[in-house]
């Protein structure tokens, strides 16, 4: 079973979660920037991240055959602080860089006036770096916001086939559906979907343009769902192509939307050799 | 459309040559007038062009197609540091490689001191080209050589490392006890250590 992550916060992750997420199956996976638990105060504290996930985490990712991309945004929380919002006009030079295959995560938290600006301007900077973007909703309130984000999408100029709607439940998957949006679900140990849920939502809404994550971070999370989901899928039924088409084809097709994923890597036992990661060979 | 993009051969493809063509022509406009920076997040032309390489000509070709992109503006010290900071890892590595030719003088060495502190291999390779080997002072020099070691980084990467190894009796004190350390580990001394220590020793002694 090949699997891509669309969605997994590997810098909050160890290295044996690389490892593990190899041995399940994973290849690929796009690092979404996002909150951090700890409130930034700074834009530099921002840009640093961002280095981040376009230089360290992909090395850490490309010693255990995993592909590495990311997606960079303001995310919706902190784009209430406006200590951070300038990190607003410095976007445009992280967006060009090669491995940045979406504006995201992007969209709503607590649904105010400066998660309107803020959603609505990088929706542009989207449309403007010829990206596709990573549309979270927000986990207060969600069907209001669901419904408020889809406006706002509609009010944009990015079609709505370049947007995915991430973090999608069984009240939510009908309205985003009919937007024409990709869709986004986070499988997780005891909040958001599991995985027995979401194999009813993919027997009555069909395995099209359906994208799973684990979105794994520093929170209870697991970063194998996506490999769970899987098998989930095989046990009730699902052929092996509808697994892929869920797990690898369709994560593929969306951010493939960019022109800028880039799938080939070395195995990674050719990797292991020299692997800083490994502190020295021992 | 594909979702990735690759080169099936060695060269670059049809698109790609065209797309270096137009990178050049706007990189050696550059050198020829360098354009006013209107705002501290608003890069010239051929500088949004150094970043996107990888995707136009491919990641085998990124380095190359970088280090040309720098060479034909004739980046200067300050650029360089712009660009090597603003840069993604693939960036970074590409300005490095480029240092030996558009810097004559030590001033960009903080930008190798950068890169030596990393632990990124593919930063580390290109940090101990020739640039350092004629530039880095004799401490920070005998460091990045032992973290080459510690890394798995070749030490063949290292330029010029028989001449700076040579006579360097605090460079082989540091690689015995290397070899000691690790040998109390119960752990294998790197073959390269081996070499390197082998180029310390002086011709009367060998």
């Amino acid at each position: 079973m090949r699997i891509f992550d669309p969605h997994i916060h590997m810098t909050s992750r160890t290295t044996d979660d690389y490892q593990a997420m190899y041995d399940a199956g994973v290849r690929a996976l796009v690092e979404p920037s996002f909150w951090l638990g700890q409130p930034r105060t700074a834009p530099a504290s921002f840009f640093d991240y961002f280095d981040s996930l376009l230089g360290w985490e992909p090395f850490r990712a490309a010693q255990y055959g995993i592909a590495h991309h990311c997606t960079l945004a303001l995310n919706p929380k902190e784009a209430n602080d406006p200590r951070c919002t300038p990190v607003l006009d410095a976007l445009p030079r992280y967006l060009v860089k090669d491995s940045v295959v979406a504006v995201g995560e992007i969209g709503y938290d607590s649904m105010t006036p400066a998660e309107d600006t803020a959603l609505a301007a990088q929706l542009q900077l989207a449309v403007d770096h010829g990206l596709p973007a990573l549309v979270h909703t927000p986990h207060r309130d969600k069907l209001a916001g669901l419904r408020r984000t889809v406006d706002v999408v509609r009010e944009s100029h990015l079609p709505p086939e370049r947007v995915l709607l991430d973090h999608l439940n069984e009240t939510t998957v009908k309205e985003a559906a009919d937007s024409g949006a990709w869709l986004g679900f986070s499988i997780y140990p005891d909040t958001k979907m599991d995985e027995d849920r979401m194999v009813a939502v993919l027997r009555s809404h069909g395995t099209e343009r359906v994208l799973v994550n684990s979105a794994a971070d520093w929170g209870r999370s697991d970063p194998l769902k996506t490999r769970r989901v899987g098998d989930a899928m095989l046990a009730a039924g699902f052929t092996d192509d509808d697994v892929d088409q869920v797990l690898w084809r369709n994560p593929v097709a969306f951010y493939g939307l960019s022109g800028r994923l880039h799938l080939d890597l070395p195995s990674p036992a050719a990797l292991h050799e020299g692997n800083s990661v490994l502190r020295g060979g021992e | 459309m594909t979702a990735t993009r690759e080169d099936p051969d060695d060269h670059l493809h049809e698109a790609a040559e065209a797309w270096l063509h137009d990178a050049l022509a706007e990189a050696a406009q550059a050198a020829a007038a360098p354009p006013e920076p209107t705002s501290p997040y608003v890069s010239a032309s051929w500088e949004l062009r150094f970043a996107a390489a990888g995707r136009h000509c491919g990641p085998r070709h990124a380095d190359f197609v970088r280090t040309l992109l720098l060479r034909t503006a004739r980046a200067d010290p300050d650029t360089l540091t712009r660009l090597y900071r603003h840069g993604t890892a693939a960036e970074r590595r590409a300005v490095l490689l480029a240092l030996p030719a558009l810097v004559p003088g030590p001033e960009a060495l903080p930008l190798v001191e950068d890169a030596l502190r990393t632990h990124d291999t593919r930063l580390l390779a290109a940090a101990v080209g020739p640039y350092a080997a004629t530039h880095l002072p004799p401490h920070a020099w005998r460091h990045a050589v032992l973290k080459c070691l510690f890394t798995g980084v070749p030490v063949d990467t290292v330029a010029d490392l028989p001449r700076r190894a040579r006579h360097d009796t605090e460079l082989a004190r540091m690689l015995r006890d290397h070899a000691d350390e690790r040998t109390a580990a119960g752990r294998p001394v790197p073959a390269d250590l081996h070499r390197v220590l082998a180029l310390t020793v002086p011709p009367e002694e060998s």
